[in-house]
């Protein structure tokens, strides 16, 4: 099946569409003829702006879900358009709290089969997509076989966004189908927590710690160095799971993907889960005691040494620059 | 308060993994164990059993060759008994096939809860527990960091890309627990001893009216990736800083 139609599942916050969104819109201009989008949420309006800059023509609105969380309505309403006939030949979907739900509840609702991690897809008359496996040493390909439209779950930083100058999308109702008991789950109370500095996933350096800082206190060398370098300070999924900083830092397969000009590695082995998000920085710097850690093997400057005694040497000689 | 939980026996991620020749799908041949993500899943439902004064934990897995070492393991934490679907003409089932096998085998246990891993550590496709909950016609509560039961519903706080919500959903509900959740317990001899007797319910896909075949995906090549250029490894001599400022220096970060 020739792909005509591409919707991006757009996510948005109260600043705009999500980067991955844009990324996404981007990626599909060069797929497909037309691209579409799907959106949800008060902002929709004003977003159409944005989208319609990136490709898109058209945004099918599923309308203010309220207090609602995005994956039984924002899927139930992209079925119905499935159903009705009035489907695209794709789905892109981020690799996101709400993507995930979305993708998942839609290819149950559809009896879809769905391809996530993805980080690569090549056009033509049908889409090929990549994924990579084994902490990124291996790079699978994959397509789909059957009828329907594909879905395809996209990890952020897969593609660079660029504006396509396009004017404002056109804005129409894309209506909600039956939910059942699926979409009892109501938000109370949001809470965001405070970061100061550059966003981690949009920073030019990136500190991150790990298991080898030792305990939660020597992370606070971390976020010296980081703010010293005007970076973002990020973690392993070790010391995360172990409580000593918010997930909000994790960079990894569930955590951010990040590609800043310098990551700098602190005590961090360097497990699949981590390389992941890691692995498309320009530079890779580890500091390591153990010389057989794989983050050595992606590192273009490698220190053999202690984090305890590396990292205060680092920031002193920053500091009396 | 009767808890399913989602188990995966996966290959030992500490071993060397490869990918089967032909089919392109991760070698499962070999020992499995239980998946560690599973187990702050299966100690979470544990501890909302316990707390809610009654009621037991069941275990609900797919895998080859009739593997039960994973769930002996979460038998031993203290999980009541097991339904594991074990099939041939499941080998290579794709997220949605599985979803599909999960969601008949947990209708079985009529559950007020289930729980699952916010994703595998082999395949972590990440999306199995919520085509559950549609297949089930259930709401779900992903990446949840924390759990409590509130009479009839469930309290989850949930992670977000700048924080957390705190989302409530009526039982029964299909929740999703990250690492962190809480801290698995190790089993004790005692309970090693007791997860030798406990019930494991062995199934087919046929006798859960599941059909197998064709995937409607495929994977048509592996190729490795581009490697990055080697890198200078040094052992620091007292002069890694310095190293690494030069280097900083040279992409004129500082």
């Amino acid at each position: 099946m020739a792909i005509d139609k591409i919707w991006v599942v757009a996510e948005a916050t109260d600043q705009g569409p999500t980067t991955t969104t844009l990324e996404l819109l981007t990626a599909a201009r060069d797929l497909a003829g037309t691209v579409e989008a799907v959106a949800w949420g008060a902002g929709t309006a004003a977003n159409a702006a944005v989208l319609g800059e990136y490709g898109a023509t058209a945004v099918h609105d599923v309308g203010d879900i309220g207090d609602a969380l995005p994956g039984a309505p924002v899927a139930s309403a992209i079925a119905a358009a499935i159903a009705a006939g009035n489907g695209p030949s794709a789905i892109l979907i981020p690799t996101s709290y709400d993507g995930r739900d979305i993708a998942g509840r839609l290819s149950a609702r559809c009896d879809l089969p769905v391809l996530t991690n993805i980080t690569g897809l090549v056009g033509g008359d049908e889409l090929t997509t990549q994924h990579p496996v084994f902490g990124g040493s291996q790079i699978v390909s994959a397509r789909f076989t059957g009828q329907g439209p594909g879905i395809y779950v996209i990890r952020a930083k897969s593609f660079a966004a660029e504006s396509a100058g396009g004017a404002a999308a056109a804005v129409s109702p894309l209506a909600v189908g039956d939910l059942g008991s699926t979409n009892t789950a109501t938000i109370v109370t949001r809470h965001v927590e405070e970061r100061t500095g550059p966003k981690l996933d949009e920073a030019e350096v990136v500190v991150s710690g790990g298991r080898g800082l030792g305990e939660a206190a020597n992370y606070s060398l971390i976020e010296e160095l980081a703010k010293l370098l005007n970076g973002a300070a990020g973690a392993s999924r070790a010391i995360v799971d172990a409580g000593w900083v918010p997930y909000s830092h994790q960079v990894g397969q569930t955590g951010k993907t990040v590609k800043p000009t310098v990551y700098l590695a602190c005590g961090i082995s360097g497990a699949t889960q981590h390389m992941v998000g890691m692995k498309g920085s320009k530079n890779i710097v580890a500091i390591n005691k153990d010389q057989d850690a794989p983050i050595f093997g992606v590192a273009d400057l490698g220190i053999v040494g202690d984090v305890h005694k590396v990292l205060p040497a680092l920031i002193e000689a920053l500091k009396s620059r | 308060m009767n808890v399913v939980v989602c188990v995966k026996q996966i290959p030992d991620p500490a071993a060397p993994q490869s990918l089967e020749p032909g089919t392109h799908t991760l070698d499962r041949s070999g020992k499995l164990i239980l998946d560690d993500s599973d187990a702050y899943g299966v100690e979470m439902a544990l501890q909302l059993a316990e707390q809610a004064g009654g009621g037991e934990v069941t275990l609900v897995s797919m895998a080859p060759n009739g593997e039960t070492s994973g769930l002996r393991t979460a038998l031993a934490m203290g999980a009541a008994k097991a339904i594991l679907v074990s099939d041939d003409a499941l080998k290579g089932a794709d997220a949605l096939t599985t979803a599909k096998v999960l969601a008949a085998a947990i209708k079985r246990a009529e559950p007020d809860l289930v729980v699952a891993a916010t994703e595998s550590s082999d395949g972590y496709t990440g999306t199995t527990p919520v085509q559950v909950a549609e297949l089930l016609g259930l709401p779900s509560v992903t990446f949840a960091k924390s759990v409590a039961i509130d009479g009839s519903s469930v309290k989850v706080e949930r992670q977000t890309e700048s924080g957390y919500d705190d989302v409530t959903s009526p039982l029964p509900a299909v929740v999703t627990v990250t690492a962190g959740v809480v801290e698995p317990r190790y089993p004790s001899f005692k309970g090693i001893m007791a997860a030798k007797s406990k019930p494991v319910e062995t199934l087919t896909a046929a006798d859960l009216g599941i059909a197998t075949g064709a995937t409607g995906q495929e994977i048509t090549s592996v190729d490795e990736a581009e490697a990055r250029a080697a890198g200078e490894i040094v052992v620091d001599e007292g002069d890694g800083a310095q190293r690494i400022v030069t280097f900083l220096e040279g992409l004129k970060l500082v």
